[in-house]
């Protein structure tokens, strides 16, 4: 019934071609972004589940190995990430309230914290490659004068493979952070249109979300 | 027609806009917009839907063929023609395209697309640009997958088991990377459908007013957004492990193999219910049309669907029985298993129940729902055999395997993919088919079929172990009417081919709705406008009351 109202009404602009309302369009873009959030957590949780067999495997080897990885650059930019999702949530409110000013500057904060992010991981990545802490076969670590237990090389796999994988994820939402705010910035958002925001809103707290369980695991290995 | 539709409670207020199409036609989706671009990038479901049907057909045809040469290979018990490297690369090549470019998109992505935004009196899925990408992510994967043959082949089975896939030659890589974007292009379809079910309902179609194949969609689409992600992982971290050599699955450097295994079939095993489960979805609607009766018990197959998915997710490890999982593991999967036998057999009975009392009409896609109530039953008790942990010690790795997966497979999913094709080939293209020739290739499938793989079920018994060019002089016999009987499907899936083509070159126009059913892609023209319906229609009714039913006063 409400379909038939809705035909005369104007249309407005940001309301696709096959949708009848804006709540249809609205909830069916955060469903959406929701299932997509499942289909993240489920792929990280097969390498958390790699992590723990490896982990009940040689308990021994993952707390030593662990020892090397640098806690105040992980602490540092578990920091970061948490800033980040709090400015991520300001400005998805920024949004629905109408304020575009606070949505472009929340947007630039977040997008800010995640290079910063980046850069600290390159740091990071850059002293673990010199001193040979590297997955599997360019392991060299031994060469470098640590004194390791066997398999440690698992390990670093494990740890570049989860790290690498949501690095990945960081650099993707830099990119869609960034096209959010060129849409900000033309003033493509309302308090009526605003599930862009919020979706991808929603997939950076889940980028932040993983960062939260990797840095005990890998870091705080007790 | 008109006549049926205002009866319709599936359509109440179409019966006078189907008078205003006819007075003044407007041009159908086939017809609104012309030229290659208007196809290549078009985001309308039916477009992107016989895309997809035609890719599919292709490696269909691709993966068809490689299976006949497998089986002329097998006529005689020695080598013909080909190497033992080569018939490994043939076979891996045949498993990989019939599963990740023909079983998994052909159903829900080629058929459900077309279908499902019809059904449910959308205009389009959910997300229309998200449905075309996905499309072309599986180009993309196809064009891996293909690559692998110039890659110097791939000869570790379509399931890429460590530790061998980590020691054999280098297309390993491209395949599973291949496999990898096949499954994001099997996620997005997913998330759509889903969405797409949740959101896209016209007025009055309430859960229990949507058709079985929607269920069976629905169903498909939870699996594929919970299962893929876990196989995109799994490749990811093999694809590393030959790269990076991470060690995860390698025992020499303090890994696990079986890891591989336990994480390939946590999505694998979801995935054979997504290649059979819209396969049940088409049965149900050819069974219950076709025979004028509403359907037997409609909740309990509807909910059987969803109980399936659910299953499917805690019986992986009846794969490994063999492999070295622990004795109590082993007995848990097998009984899971069994309980997967509940809801399959709910909806088989209700199938036989809807039949019984029916006024069956004999039309082709009748003809291929009938097969499949024989092809299926077999394929699924054979699985409860072989779910079985002391029947599968001994029949694991032999052809009675082969012959079950191929039942449920090929007897299963690619009958009622066939069945469904002839159903809805008057709505996707405004043509009728030849019915003779419809029903001579329905006959030539069963009798091919039931040829090839019913041996394979003695010979497995016999001890026959998959996967070998060549064999003992005793099982000659059998393989030679497992061969004949090949050649024999194929003519029947050819006779399709040409029956469907013929149908569009020259077959007589169909009306909107010559089957005189209910659900809503009937009530629209055929083939339908570009946004399927004039206005949304309003549904009051199950898609499943038949006008010959029912006369002496409802429930």
């Amino acid at each position: 019934m409400s379909t038939k109202a809705s035909e005369h009404e104007e249309r407005p602009w940001f309301l696709a071609h096959h949708f009848d309302t804006v709540g249809q369009q609205m909830s069916s873009a955060k469903l959406g972004m929701w299932l997509f959030a499942c289909t993240e957590v489920l792929m990280f949780s097969g390498l958390f589940l790699a992590y723990f067999i490896l982990r009940q495997l040689y308990p021994e080897m993952v707390l030593t190995a662990s020892e090397e990885l640098n806690k105040t650059a992980g602490g540092f930019n578990t920091i970061v990430l948490l800033t980040s999702s709090f400015t991520m949530a300001l400005g998805v409110r920024a949004a629905q309230t109408n304020n575009n000013k606070a949505l472009e500057r929340n947007l630039l904060i977040t997008i800010g914290c995640a290079i910063a992010f980046m850069v600290v991981k390159y740091f990071e990545y850059t002293a673990k490659i010199e001193h040979g802490l590297l997955p599997g076969a360019w392991y060299s670590a031994l060469e470098h004068g640590y004194m390791l237990p066997k398999y440690s090389r698992v390990f670093y796999g494990v740890y570049f493979t989860m790290t690498g994988l949501h690095g990945v994820h960081v650099l993707v939402g830099i990119g869609v952070l960034s096209w959010i705010y060129i849409r900000a910035r033309r003033r493509e958002f309302s308090s009526e249109n605003y599930v862009a925001v919020e979706n991808v809103g929603i997939y950076w707290h889940i980028v932040d979300l993983v960062w939260i369980f990797l840095f005990p695991l890998l870091y705080l290995v007790k | 027609m008109s006549d049926d539709s205002k009866k319709s409670p599936q359509a109440d207020k179409s019966a006078s806009k189907s008078d205003k199409s006819a007075s003044t036609p407007e041009p159908s989706y086939l017809t609104a917009k012309r030229g290659l671009m208007s196809w290549l990038v078009t985001i309308d479901h039916k477009r992107i839907g016989l895309m997809y049907l035609t890719a599919t057909m292709f490696f269909f045809l691709v993966a068809g063929l490689l299976a006949i040469t497998l089986r002329t290979e097998l006529f005689t018990g020695q080598q013909d023609f080909m190497s033992a490297a080569t018939y490994n690369k043939v076979f891996t090549l045949h498993g990989a395209i019939m599963v990740f470019l023909f079983i998994i998109p052909s159903v829900p992505a080629a058929m459900g697309n077309f279908v499902l935004p019809l059904m449910l009196g959308a205009k389009d899925v959910a997300f229309p640009k998200l449905n075309l990408l996905s499309f072309y992510i599986y180009c993309i994967a196809a064009v891996m997958l293909i690559l692998t043959l110039v890659l110097g082949s791939l000869d570790t089975g379509w399931t890429f088991y460590t530790p061998y896939s980590k020691t054999t030659g280098s297309a390993v890589i491209m395949a599973t990377m291949g496999a990898f974007v096949a499954g994001f292009s099997s996620i997005l379809t997913g998330i759509n459908f889903v969405v797409t079910t949740h959101k896209m309902r016209a007025p009055g179609m309430t859960w229990n007013r949507m058709p079985l194949m929607v269920w069976a969609l629905y169903a498909t689409a939870l699996i594929q957004v919970m299962a893929t992600p876990v196989l995109a992982i799994t490749l990811f971290l093999l694809v590393i492990e030959r790269t990076l050599s991470i060690g995860i699955f390698d025992p020499a450097m303090g890994g696990d193999p079986v890891l591989y295994q336990h994480f390939f079939w946590f999505y694998s095993h979801p995935a054979v219910y997504i290649m059979i489960l819209p396969g049940f979805g088409i049965i149900s609607e050819l069974i219950t049309v076709h025979s004028r009766k509403h359907i037997f018990g409609y909740r309990a197959i509807a909910m059987s669907s969803v109980a399936i998915a659910v299953i499917s997710f805690v019986v992986w490890g009846h794969h490994m029985f063999v492999s070295g999982q622990s004795e109590l593991a082993g007995i848990v999967f097998s009984f899971l298993t069994f309980v997967v036998a509940v809801p399959t057999a709910i909806k088989v009975f209700s199938w036989v129940a809807t039949l019984y009392g029916g006024s069956i009409r004999y039309t082709t896609p009748m003809w291929y729902a009938l097969v499949f109530l024989w092809t299926f039953t077999i394929g699924g008790l054979t699985g409860v055999y072989l779910g079985t942990l002391s029947i599968d010690v001994h029949l694991h790795d032999t052809y009675f395997v082969v012959a079950h997966f191929h039942y449920v497979m090929v007897g299963g999913t690619v009958v009622a993919f066939l069945g469904g094709l002839f159903h809805w080939w008057p709505k996707m293209f405004g043509r009728m088919y030849n019915e003779t020739l419809g029903k001579l290739s329905a006959i030539l499938v069963f009798i091919g079929f039931n040829a090839t793989f019913m041996t394979q079920f003695f010979l497995g018994h016999q001890g026959m172990p998959r996967r070998y060019y060549a064999y003992l002089p005793e099982y000659e016999a059998l393989h030679q009417v497992s061969t004949i009987g090949s050649w024999i499907l194929a003519a029947g899936l050819f006779l399709v081919l040409f029956t469907l083509v013929q149908a569009i070159k020259s077959g007589e126009r169909a009306s909107s709705n010559p089957w005189n059913a209910i659900s809503l892609e009937w009530q629209t023209a055929s083939p339908p406008i570009e946004h399927n319906f004039h206005t949304t229609p309003t549904v009051t009714g199950s898609p499943y009351d038949f006008p010959e039913i029912d006369k002496s006063g409802k429930h």
